[in-house]
């Protein structure tokens, strides 16, 4: 790529966010102000992505580029909100346990820490800092030489989340993490949110990670999470976006399996200005499995990219993805999703689905599989759709009496179902469904009918 | 019940219907015979509401009001049912819960109480048994999967769960093998009343063997050219639709 001939000059808005990651507080954690270190020098070196690199083409920098106004968020965050902010989203009170950050800074008040299980650890960067295996795994999944936006959240990140489940603990009820951005109207307040799940052998844990922006001004989320799921563990994680319309979001999900390890990631963007999710996982010991979900609906000029990766790296994993679309008014998404098949890698089975619907003219879907295969026992499909409501299940429905408003919304509903019907754990799946019907044109109807029996039956 | 004068009914800028008059009334099962490309279908598709078919010419009346005028969910609440030829797959819509919407659109369009879906399931599990249905299909996704036969039954078992007033069966016995046709033509004789209308469009003799009609309009070139009783079935099954063929080609040479 260019990147590599040319020194680089970082434009103005570069310049201004490395500016703004030079001011963080510092680390009392050697371990952590080195890797601060590293990323600064990284970034300052790159600056944001060229749009003409593969991986970036799509992405939606303009509006990045353009900003001038980044700013840092002010102390006070938290004092700012009101409890009944949180209530009034439909994910609340799906957790057992909860840790909320308010434009990146941990908000005491809002959280619940009380009733964490024994074996389980839940807890800011800022206090365990020193902890031996934060240190040792933070920043080795979500690498940042290659990645700009990961390396600008390395060099600015001021706190996180911390979960470390001992062995052979199994967890209930979701662990949730929420990310409320309030935003500035004076400028674009910059976030790196942060977190860390270390799953330890033999362990399960369900855990929701929420963003969430208040709906009053500008702001600019560049979260970074990375998953490590021990032998025979099972990380059944949820990212959900419920974003303002004029935010950024650019987001790094990473999870490294080790041997017979069970990861599934859904990433659900339910509202968002520019949306960017890499997702990735290293399936990095025998008999592991992925399953990698994502659900994206765009409305109004929402732009939604998720970009894809799999790594089967040892022999006998299998993955399973299903990212499905639902775009409206002028909304814009691209998928792109690579598997790779290193070599040795037997056994592989692999099966990659993207499908988009799109409900107006002027939105826009964009979808492209991407497979390398260097071992030569393997089984790998991909498929992807792009298409428009069937025009003879609309009539089927109404000619059976369904209104047509309805009819639209039972079919969309349909075409989600098996992306919700995918989420594993109850009260997850169950807070999905209530936003996605809230959502919904009718979502009442939708919901008299699935009232008494199973959604995706 | 219904009348229907002089219809002219385009598809794609090309006339199929030409004018086609014929009036039902309650308690009465008419059959509409033809060859195929007579416009059978387009008649049934056309009174159900289905988009693409332009009304060039006449008038419907359903239960004295204009039945063009209306959507198709609007037909359906005033008691109309069209049984598919070809039933829809809907994957991600259960059978049961879209049969329940359906149902409580209709009742709730005759001001009548909703039904829950403890009353509605006994309900769909009685109608289920008489067409010999699986439970099973019951849970799945619309159609999704399901067999030919299958599929016409399960039109035959929403026909049943909404209690039309009038039932448009578009080839319902195309693609039967004569058990699954036996068990269809039971569903809708024990549907038969006198307050129920039925229109069964159909290639097929074979079917009316089971499904006795009063009355047998022969479609042909987008008009009825012939009506009579039940045994003009028969007759059609002996000599076929030849003399017609015959006559039309006499006709559409003169034009």
């Amino acid at each position: 790529m260019t990147a590599q001939t040319t020194i680089s000059t970082l434009d103005q808005a570069g310049e201004r966010l490395l500016q703004l990651a030079q001011q963080s507080r510092p680390w009392r954690s050697g371990r952590l102000a080195a890797l601060r270190r590293e990323a600064l020098d990284i970034f300052a070196e790159q600056g944001l992505p060229e749009p003409r690199s593969e991986d970036w083409r799509h992405a939606h920098l303009g509006p990045v580029r353009e900003e001038l106004d980044y700013i840092r968020p002010r102390e006070v965050g938290a004092a700012r909100v009101a409890k009944s902010l949180l209530e009034a989203s439909p994910f609340a009170g799906v957790g057992g346990s909860r840790i909320v950050f308010v434009d990146g800074q941990y908000a005491a008040s809002l959280s619940d820490l009380t009733r964490l299980p024994p074996g389980v650890l839940l807890a800011t960067f800022v206090e365990a800092q020193e902890d031996s295996a934060l240190q040792e795994h933070l920043g080795r999944y979500a690498t940042f030489g290659d990645h700009p936006f990961t390396a600008l959240n390395t060099a600015g990140f001021e706190d996180g989340a911390f979960i470390n489940i001992r062995q052979n603990v199994s967890l209930e009820h979701p662990l949730e993490i929420i990310f409320l951005s309030l935003g500035e109207e004076s400028g674009r307040v910059v976030t790196h949110p942060r977190v860390l799940v270390l799953a330890e052998a033999h362990t399960k844990v369900p855990i929701v990670e929420l963003h969430l922006g208040a709906g009053r001004g500008r702001y600019f989320s560049n979260p970074v999470t990375e998953i490590v799921c021990g032998e025979n563990a099972q990380v059944d994680f949820l990212k959900i976006q419920v974003e303002d319309c004029d935010s950024f979001h650019f987001g790094r999900l990473e999870s490294w399996q080790d041997r017979n390890a069970t990861v599934r990631t859904a990433v659900i963007t339910l509202s968002g200005g520019i949306v960017r999710n890499d997702t990735g996982s290293a399936l990095d010991g025998e008999g592991g499995y992925a399953d990698l979900d994502g659900l994206y609906l765009l409305s109004g000029k929402a732009q939604v990219d998720n970009f894809t990766r799999i790594e089967h790296r040892k022999p006998h994993c299998g993955s399973r993805e299903v990212y499905k679309g639902i775009l409206n008014d002028q909304g814009r998404g691209h998928f792109r999703g690579r598997i790779i098949v290193k070599q040795g890698a037997q056994g592989t089975d692999a099966k990659q689905t993207n499908k988009n619907l799109l409900l107006s003219s002027g939105a826009l879907a964009n979808t492209k599989p991407e497979l390398e295969i260097y071992a030569d026992d393997v089984k790998c499909t991909h498929g992807a759709t792009i298409g428009r409501l069937d025009d003879e299940a609309l009539f089927y429905l109404r000619s059976r009496g369904i209104g047509e408003a309805s009819a639209r919304s039972i079919l969309i509903y349909a075409f989600a179902g098996e992306v919700v019907g995918r989420l594993h754990h109850p009260e997850i799946r169950q807070a999905v469904d209530r936003f996605f019907l809230s959502w919904l044109p009718r979502g009442e109807v939708v919901r008299a009918m699935a009232a008494t029996e199973s959604i995706n039956g | 019940m219904l009348e229907i004068k002089n219809l002219h009914v385009s598809v794609e800028g090309k006339e199929i219907l030409r004018g086609v008059d014929l009036v039902v009334k309650a308690g009465e099962v008419h059959s509409i015979m033809g060859p195929n490309g007579s416009g059978k279908s387009t008649l049934a598709n056309t009174l159900a509401g289905r988009p693409g078919y332009e009304v060039t010419e006449g008038e419907v009346l359903y239960k004295g009001k204009s039945l063009l005028e209306m959507d198709p969910e609007e037909r359906a609440r005033e008691g109309m049912f069209l049984a598919f030829q070809y039933p829809v797959e809907i994957p991600g819509v259960s059978n049961t819960y879209f049969l329940r919407a359906a149902l409580n659109a209709v009742r709730r369009h005759r001001g009548e109480k909703e039904v829950d879906a403890l009353e509605f399931l006994k309900l769909v599990r009685e109608s289920a048994k008489l067409l010999k249905i699986d439970d099973q299909l019951l849970s799945r996704s619309v159609n999704d999967g399901f067999s030919g036969g299958e599929k016409k039954r399960n039109e035959i078992l929403q026909m049943a769960v909404l209690q039309p007033s009038l039932a448009i069966l578009d080839e319902t016995d195309s693609g039967l093998d004569i058990d699954a046709l036996k068990i269809v033509a039971e569903g809708v004789n024990a549907l038969r009343s006198a307050e129920r209308a039925f229109i069964l469009v159909t290639h097929y003799q074979r079917l009316l063997n089971y499904i006795v009609p009063d009355y047998v309009h022969v479609l042909y070139e987008g008009r009825i050219v012939r009506s009579g009783g039940k045994e003009l079935a028969l007759e059609l099954e002996r000599s076929g639709y030849a003399s017609w063929e015959n006559q039309a080609s006499v006709s559409t040479a003169g034009r």
